[in-house]
């Protein structure tokens, strides 16, 4: 906008100036919030970095090469992605060779937005000599299995069946791959995100002479369900 | 001869001898809530047990991603309706570390505070329950009468005495009130000889040790393998605390000991609770001591924002054990996703192993001593 070129000597002493000061009263505003303690200075947003050097990194690519799709951290936290069809390898080395004996969570998230959309497959571990956790994440697309941590963690059992109910990524050679929280027979998969917040009514599941399987209808659109009418009896006395 | 494809007749099958399938549950006062189990019994011995939860689940996960950040921590007291302040805690702990938010120190040591109060509570409901499912009843009342104090100190802090929402991403909403901190400590002083009452009715109890003693067994590495944390894996021989290996708030500064019991029973997991609630007594004498004076509250912008393609997992020591946060952001005021790390889901994922070849009436001690509340299982 501004044309530096027309600008008078006077004015361009001015802007100099007016930046000069600009600078100093913004380096005394950071002495300032540097003097102060931490919880009053502005908060410093964690940000993703490259984990160069990290011994647990550097050992799973030297091992499984391009499996390992990355390697970064954030907020402290180690976060590997790991190709899908090589994760139960890639847990088993991570528990048996390194350490991370126990099993902290698995979960899932639905990204519909991504370029491939789909799900993330996360999962935590512990390792109790190093008291260190790592994250192992896997991105799957609908329809596409995971393999089942199960035989490296039994644990992972109940957490598997969880993301099926919820997200409706399943596993495979899971021994039981049905509902857990939900009832058998829901119609959907309620933590996606284009599943709706009042929920649905399955009523095709609940009420198979009404509905057709998976068209139950979708609550908050009106069309919820409605007890059959039942006919009138006639009345009689008149 | 006999046909091999007709059953033959045995005096089991004469007398009706074969297995039979019970419903245990939901609705049982020794279920803790609405657990199911199908139990597969042969005679009085346990030959199979299947948990069927659910009955509870409200979608908290779902709830969290509608609401902003500030707004989440209500849902939070409902997971573990009977120490919300942990659940708090954890989940404010998350969101700091996801913002890069620092707390002040007085807020870190009242949070401190809370959460072992919260213990102590959590612990006295516990044992409560869990001697009413064996048949003791008095201490039922006893641990109630304490329990009752805790909760009003909890009332006078935050004005609720249950779902507390007594925390909050970057500090804490209230300063303790005129003359808390005083019953407080009359409380702490007392309360050890309370917990002599409670081991003098138990603890060298014939029939409580006979109930207890090799009763529901967990080997450390099939704890360590199912995810089991806490008091739980502490009876069983593990020393693991997160308190002492990745202290959090003011644990640090505080002392106290972790206790760890291996006989891997119920007896000891008895034992690791009823030590524990002694070591929080200390814990929270410590912080009355040594609570600093400043704000309870950082610097924190009016709508809190996480930056975009962020996440973090943050877990702490909760009464039941490792209750975690896994949030991701997206640069909305709202959780992209936020997973909750449920300690009780973990643990009574291993009840069947734990019960199987034992009898019926072991299956309540058992779920006693997992010590599950069932609106953190379902969420």
């Amino acid at each position: 906008m501004s044309d530096t070129e027309n600008q008078t000597p006077e004015e361009k002493a001015a802007a100099e100036e007016k930046a000069a000061a600009a600078a100093k009263a913004k380096a005394e505003r950071e002495a300032a919030e540097a003097a102060k303690p931490p919880w009053e200075r502005d908060p410093v947003v964690p940000e993703w970095q490259e984990a160069e050097g990290d011994p647990l990194a550097e050992a799973l690519r030297a091992s499984f090469g391009d499996a390992l799709l990355s390697a970064r951290t954030f907020a402290g936290d180690l976060v590997l992605m790991v190709d899908r069809s090589s994760i139960r390898e890639v847990c088993r080395s991570v528990k048996e060779d390194h350490g991370y004996r126990l099993l902290v969570d698995i979960c899932g998230a639905h990204y519909p937005e991504r370029e491939v959309p789909g799900f993330e497959v996360v999962y935590i571990a512990y390792n109790f000599e190093e008291n260190r956790r790592v994250r192992l994440k896997v991105e799957v697309e609908e329809g596409v299995e995971v393999p089942s941590v199960i035989p490296v963690w039994e644990g992972a059992n109940w957490t598997e069946r969880e993301i099926y109910d919820m997200f409706g990524v399943r596993f495979t050679d899971h021994p039981d791959m049905t509902r857990i929280l939900l009832w058998d027979g829901f119609n959907g998969h309620p933590l996606r995100k284009e599943f709706p917040v009042e929920g649905i009514d399955t009523g095709a599941a609940i009420y198979p002479e009404y509905y057709d399987e998976q068209a139950g209808p979708v609550a908050g659109s009106g069309t919820g369900w409605q007890p059959p009418k039942e006919e009138e009896p006639e009345d009689e006395t008149n | 001869m006999t046909d091999p494809n007709t059953p033959a007749t045995t005096p089991e099958t004469l007398l009706g001898l074969e297995e039979m399938v019970l419903n245990f549950g939901p609705q049982h006062p020794a279920t803790h809530g609405v657990l199911r189990l199908k139990v597969r019994l042969d005679g009085e011995r346990i030959v199979d047990t299947y948990p069927i939860i659910g009955y509870l689940h409200r979608g908290t996960e779902k709830l969290f991603e509608l609401h902003p950040f500030f707004q989440n921590v209500p849902h939070t007291d409902r997971m573990d309706y009977v120490a919300a302040a942990t659940s708090n805690l954890a989940y404010v702990g998350a969101v700091e570390r996801l913002t890069g938010i620092v707390v002040p120190p007085r807020a870190r040591w009242i949070r401190t505070l809370l959460a072992e109060l919260q213990r102590i509570a959590s612990h006295l409901l516990w044992l409560a329950t869990h001697a009413i499912d064996i048949g003791a009843m008095t201490p039922f009342f006893y641990t109630f009468r304490e329990r009752e104090l805790i909760l009003d100190l909890f009332e006078e802090y935050c004005g609720a005495r249950l779902t507390l929402n007594c925390m909050r991403p970057g500090g804490q909403p209230y300063d303790l009130t005129v003359g808390w901190a005083e019953r407080c400590a009359e409380f702490i002083e007392d309360f050890p000889s309370r917990i002599d009452d409670y081991e003098g009715l138990l603890t060298e109890n014939r029939i409580w040790k006979k109930r207890t003693i090799g009763v529901g067994v967990l080997p450390p590495d099939v704890a360590i393998s199912y995810g089991v944390t806490g008091p739980m894996l502490r009876g069983s021989g593990i020393g693991w605390d997160l308190r002492k290996a990745m202290p959090y708030e003011a644990y640090d500064e505080v002392d106290f000991d972790v206790p760890v019991f291996h006989n891997c029973d119920t007896y000891d997991r008895y034992l690791v609770r009823m030590e524990e609630m002694r070591q929080s007594t200390r814990i929270v004498a410590q912080c009355l001591d040594k609570l600093p004076e400043g704000p309870i509250m950082a610097k924190r912008p009016r709508v809190l924002k996480a930056p975009k393609q962020s996440e973090v997992y943050y877990g702490i020591e909760g009464p039941k054990g490792e209750i975690g946060f896994y949030i991701v952001g997206d640069g909305t005021p709202n959780p992209f996703r936020c997973r909750v790390r449920p300690p009780s889901f973990f643990n009574l994922q291993v009840l069947p192993g734990m019960v199987h070849g034992q009898l019926v009436a072991d299956l309540v001690a058992v779920i006693g001593t997992t010590d599950i509340v069932l609106g953190e299982v379902d969420r």
